[in-house]
């Protein structure tokens, strides 16, 4: 079932088997990330480059690449420091690379890193380019915090006022209204809904029980914590934070009790809601870095590649009532464009927004009526199988900066392939403004 | 036998009678109360629904495996839409009423002093009936739906909440709270009912899940009523709320007799003004929440029940239950469904008609074409779609995305790209047969053959217009009424060459539009227009007899038209009325005489056209409320004086011959089968022209009134003024006899 006809020629040609006939073969050569800490500890003194540097310097470590041998530079990132607006920029720059080097910065919410790694392979696949650097970076110890609308037009006037009079009547016109800031709301746009909410309303219309939601989430830091003991989480570099300690590790791997857990109060929909801060995941600092390249370059370069990046889709729906559905609408579609079912797929990682997002993905890939009703397919493709899901922990218990986590993601992916054995890999994700990514991830023969 | 009801209902149901409307489960140890009437779209508190709403609430108590209930709808858009209003049209006297009241405050008062609490878990409208059996249990849950909306609509109808609203509302929300709700009947959205108090848990409504949305959104709801029921069962919900600082002031304040003689005072006192005393049911609600709080409990429910049965017979409550069954009558397309529906509309002229049609159809999914010849008329068009818009994101009932959004289906344009692909064009053009003819031949040359030509005329006979076009079986006449937005009322204007699809089309649009339709044959004026000549006619002659403009409003609105006739002629615009006045005269000839056109017409060679000009009866000053009398005006008057005959110029005299003129030429339009029947004539006179709703509308009125009376009033009028007050055939028909009524 699996090979179509076209497919099984190409194997003729390629060793590989998602290989397609004139398209080259894209490869992930490393994929770093600095520990993803809790919003508020040790990073909080940084700006969001300074992560995004110690990410790219520790690829450059990890890699020994020559600071002038790669050809675009790409970050994502979701909240922007507006003095460092084109990150990817700043951020390498100041990790030494070559200033010949363009680099430019993506935003999609959470699914940004992703966006960061296919535009690279977009260009690569253009022939436009041949070594990529992606990554993405996000730092919710610092904020842009504004002053409201009316303060920034009296201040904007006063730049223009010739007069001592004019400014006086200026700086009288402030009252105390003025002075109440502007924070940058985890609300869409489009319905003013927060996150969270969304994510109760959906676990509710899911059927998702708050007992199941406590599960995952303690399953989650259960799983990330043997991981980072047996020494799994190997994307993880040391970086030592100026003026503070060396970090090493992710802080925000905290495994619990299901009584502990029950204690919560719900965070959004009160008092009947099932989306706690236990079962969420948590604001993070974090940033992260791959290095993508053409399968012919890599080679010549001599390096050893980790993973062939492989088919991908972007997928979008109603941000009010699906804001967070993104894995259950590309998982299908991903599988259908590489030619896959759910039972080729080895390893399957995605991520995870809240515990009631995944449950519900999970019970929408497992619903007739919702592919039916709602995606236009003839059958469900089924939910993927628990022993091979985020099986080293997820964006509830390792963190997640929202623009880094899509490289996280790739990379643990490849890593998992590499340890677990296995030919394909799966990831998806959710984002902001009702939208999602999955990739299609093959190992590289070893 | 229970098909209505999805079968998970019955997993567990030990009341498997033969009960059709009721029925209960018991989950753990909570009974969940099922309402869901199998012959309606929406759940009524008929006789069949009480009756099994008592028989499965005696079974509730006895059953010793239940310690609470939750009382919901398996509706999915609709909790209780209120009482069954033929339950009280049925009744004869005012004492039958009084024990239908009775009854409802009796098995409320059970439901309030259960044993075992009930929470009213409600999705959808909780009105009338259905509000006061939500407010007799002991908790309330509601979904933040934009469907769910509370609310005692009764005053609307000319009655008052009987079974129990008026004693149990003020202490829910207070006393200030509870009249405006009673007094306005206004409908209140889900979560400005939990901050009055009228609701303790809001519930979001759910988005597609393993189930449809709807479904899964109740089940939701009852999920959560079930874990609230549990909750006052095991004391973990206290029933008994802590008030806050400011509701205890509020307390103390209302708790002062004097305070609270000032509020029924005050409140006495707006209403009087407002209605002129031209409707009992507002001051009975006000005599039913002062006997309770001054008097009792007991004198309070006894005071709601023999008011109920005493509004029930007012003729006020007759002729305004009369109109809501009109309404309803006319919000539905008796054409059949058109055979394209329309998608894309292009409206000529962004003036205020063509910008307040656009501002009604581009918020319904269509998208709409707004289309000027300048760009300074184009700008003020779109401006004027954008203000209605953001004025709703001001008050919260859109968001500022979904005005974007809106918008975003809407496009201006000067020229003709674009229109073939309309499915229906709507000119709102200036109103002069030339132009409108040019205009149609200008479309027609642009648009396919299935689209509709619709034109916004307010005199100008269609066929007159469709003369211009070269398949007239598409053109017809769609006469809106300014402020478009809120004006409901839209007159569809069939000639004999409209075709049925093209009609069923126009009234599908105007439905979309949220619009009360009336469907009218052409002729001059049709309907509205030509109602109202004549009465303008009159007006006019009662300024030049001396009638000050300020005495003739005082005179129109004491008979319960919310704008007086000065005041209607400024805002229909002086220009338009001396317009109208001829071309009505030329049609009909010296029957519509009456004041002199040329008053008019020295008025709009003075500039004064009334609101829009600043000028007209009154003076306008922007930013004001107030208005004088334009001193001005006394000198065109002067120069058109007339004697007044003292025989027929007494105040009541005044209003009756305003009124009589009106009411005559209504009628005339049904003999002639310009109306399809008296039910739209009524409607369309209320809705479009602001006919006294206490009377119901011309043909209510003739029949409450006495044709005969009537015709006496107007033979006296005849003697003096001549065939401006010959009565028409068909009420002299109803004169004669008395069994002859317009309305059954």
């Amino acid at each position: 079932m699996k090979w179509g006809q076209p497919l099984s020629l190409t194997l003729l040609v390629f060793s590989t088997t998602l290989a397609k006939p004139g398209v080259k073969n894209i490869v992930l050569v490393e994929g770093v990330r600095t520990p993803f800490l809790l919003s508020g500890t040790t990073y909080a003194d940084l700006m969001p480059h300074d992560l995004a540097r110690a990410a790219l310097q520790g690829l450059l470590h990890k890699t020994s690449l020559p600071k002038d041998a790669v050809d675009y530079i790409i970050y994502g990132t979701v909240i922007q420091e507006v003095k460092t607006s084109n990150v990817a920029r700043e951020a390498s720059l100041g990790a030494g690379f070559s200033d010949k080097i363009p680099s430019h910065t993506v935003t999609m919410a959470c699914i940004s890193s992703n966006v960061a790694m296919t535009t690279g392979v977009g260009l690569i696949t253009a022939g436009q380019c041949d070594t990529i650097v992606a990554g993405g970076v996000e730092f919710m110890s610092d904020v842009p915090i504004r002053h409201s609308r009316k303060m920034r037009k009296t201040m904007l006037a006063l730049n223009r006022a010739k007069t001592l009079g004019q400014r006086l009547s200026l700086i009288g016109s402030i009252r105390m209204a003025h002075l109440t800031p502007e924070l940058p709301a985890v609300a869409e746009f489009s319905t003013a809904e927060t996150m969270g909410h969304s994510a109760d309303r959906l676990a509710a219309a899911f059927g998702v029980t708050r007992l199941e939601q406590d599960e995952f989430a303690l399953r989650s830091h259960t799983l990330a914590k043997q991981a980072q003991d047996a020494g799994l989480l190997s994307d993880v570099i040391s970086f030592k934070v100026p003026g503070r300690d060396t970090v090493a590790k992710d802080n925000g791997i905290r495994p619990s009790s299901m009584e502990q857990l029950a204690k919560l109060k719900p965070a959004f929909i009160k008092p009947h809601g099932t989306v706690t801060a236990a079962n969420s995941s948590f604001l993070t600092d974090g940033a992260s870095a791959v290095l993508i390249m053409s399968e012919e370059k890599a080679l010549a370069m001599g390096y050893k590649p980790k993973a062939y990046l492989r088919d991908f889709v972007f997928v979008s729906q109603d941000p009010k009532d699906q804001l967070l559905l993104g894995p259950a609408y590309g998982t299908p579609k991903v599988l259908a464009r590489a030619g896959l079912t759910m039972d080729d797929i080895d390893v399957f990682e995605f991520h995870e927004a809240f515990a009631g997002q995944i449950m519900a993905n999970l019970k929408a890939l497992d619903s007739d009526w919702f592919a039916q009703t709602y995606m236009g397919r003839k059958v469900k493709v089924g939910a993927p199988a628990m022993e091979k899901f985020n099986l080293w922990g997820g964006s509830l218990s390792l963190g997640h900066p929202f623009g880094a986590t899509g490289c996280r993601l790739v990379t643990t992916v490849a890593h998992r392939l590499l340890k677990e054995g296995g030919q394909y890999g799966l990831v998806a994700a959710c984002a902001a403004g009702g939208q999602g990514h999955a990739m299609v991830i093959e190992a590289y023969p070893q | 036998m229970f098909s209505y009801i999805s079968c998970r209902t019955f997993s567990v149901a030990p009341a498997m009678s033969a009960r059709t409307h009721v029925n209960y489960e018991v989950k753990e140890d909570v009974a969940v109360i099922r309402m869901n009437d199998p012959t309606s779209k929406v759940n009524t508190l008929s006789v069949q629904m009480q009756n099994e709403m008592i028989e499965v609430f005696n079974e509730v108590l006895a059953n010793d495996a239940v310690q609470s209930a939750v009382l919901i709808s398996s509706k999915p858009g609709c909790f209780i839409a209120g009482a069954d209003i033929n339950m009280i049209q049925a009744c004869n006297t005012s004492e039958e009423v009084t024990k239908l009241s009775q009854e409802g405050q009796k098995m409320f008062a059970r439901i309030e002093n259960s044993p075992k609490p009930i929470v009213a878990a409600i999705n959808g409208p909780c009105l009338g009936g259905g509000l006061e059996f939500a407010i007799a249990c002991q908790y309330r849950v509601a979904t933040k739906s934009k469907k769910t909306v509370l609310g005692t609509p009764e005053v609307m109808l000319g009655l008052l909440p009987g079974a129990g609203g008026t004693q149990r509302l003020p202490k829910m929300v207070g006393i200030p709270g509870a009249f405006d709700m009673m007094l306005t009947g206004r409908n209140i959205r889900a979560d400005k009912a939990k901050k009055m108090g009228l609701v303790h848990q809001l519930v979001d409504p759910l988005g597609p899940g393993l189930k449809s949305p709807e479904e899964r959104t109740i089940e939701y709801l009852e999920e959560v009523a079930i874990q609230c029921a549990k909750g006052i069962v095991n004391k973990k919900i206290s029933l008994t709320k802590e008030k806050g600082m400011m509701q205890k002031v509020q307390d103390y304040v209302m708790g002062i007799e004097f305070v609270r003689q000032q509020i029924y005072k005050t409140v006495t006192a707006k209403v009087m003004k407002m209605s002129k005393g031209l409707y009992p049911a507002p001051l009975k609600i006000i005599e039913s929440v002062k006997a309770g709080l001054e008097q009792g409990p007991d004198s309070g429910y006894l005071a709601e029940a023999q008011n109920f049965g005493k509004l029930a017979m007012t003729s006020e409550s007759n002729a305004l239950i009369g109109l809501y069954h009109g309404q309803v009558a006319c919000k539905k397309n008796r054409f059949g469904v058109p055979e394209r529906p329309v998608k894309n509309l292009a409206i000529l002229g962004a003036g205020l008609m063509g910008a307040g049609i656009a501002q009604v159809t581009v918020d319904k999914g269509i998208h709409t074409v707004l289309k000027d010849t300048t760009v300074e008329g184009l700008s003020r068009g779109q401006q004027q779609v954008y203000k209605g818009l953001n004025d709703k994101t001001k008050k919260k009932t859109i968001t500022s995305f979904e005005r974007d959004f809106t918008l975003a289906s809407l496009t201006g344009q000067l020229d003709y790209s674009g229109f073939e692909k309309a499915d229906m064009v709507i000119e709102a053009v200036f109103e002069d047969l030339n132009i409108k003819h040019r205009v149609i031949k200008e479309v027609e040359a642009v648009i396919p053959p299935h689209c509709i030509f619709a034109t916004n005329t307010s005199a100008l006979p269609i066929k007159d217009i469709a003369a211009a076009s070269i398949r007239p079986e598409k053109v017809i006449g769609m006469h809106y009424f300014s402020p478009v937005d809120k004006m409901q009322l839209l007159e569809i204007i069939t000639t004999d060459k409209t075709s049925k699809d093209t009609t069923a089309s126009a009234v599908a649009v105007g439905l979309k539009q949220g619009k009360v339709i009336i469907v009218v044959g052409d002729g001059p004026g049709f309907y509205t227009t030509r109602c109202l000549a004549p009465m303008l006619a009159e007006a006019v002659r009662l300024l030049q007899e001396g009638v000050d403009p300020k005495k003739l409003d005082a005179l129109t609105t004491g008979f319960g038209f919310p704008v007086g006739a000065a005041t209607l002629a400024d805002e229909v615009g002086i220009d338009v009325a001396a317009h109208v006045a001829e071309d009505l005269g030329k049609a009909f000839g010296s029957r519509f005489g009456g004041g002199n056109v040329e008053v008019l017409k020295t008025m709009v060679e003075k500039g004064f056209k009334g609101r829009k000009s600043g000028k007209g009866c009154y003076v306008y000053t922007p930013g004001l409320k107030s208005k004088d009398v334009n001193p001005d005006i006394e000198d065109v008057l002067g120069k058109y004086k007339l004697t007044p005959n003292p025989l027929v110029s007494s105040d009541s005299d005044v209003q009756y011959r305003l009124v009589s003129r009106f009411v005559n030429e209504a009628v005339m339009c049904l003999q002639e089968g310009i109306l399809n029947g008296p039910v739209e004539g009524d409607i369309g006179a209320v809705f479009g022209l602001g006919f006294p709703p206490c009377l119901g509308g011309p043909f209510r009125f003739v029949d409450t009134f006495g044709a005969n009376k009537l015709v006496e009033k107007m033979k006296r009028y005849e003697e003096v003024y001549g065939n401006h007050f010959t009565p028409c055939q068909l009420l002299l028909d109803h004169a004669k006899d008395s069994s002859k009524r317009f309305h059954k």
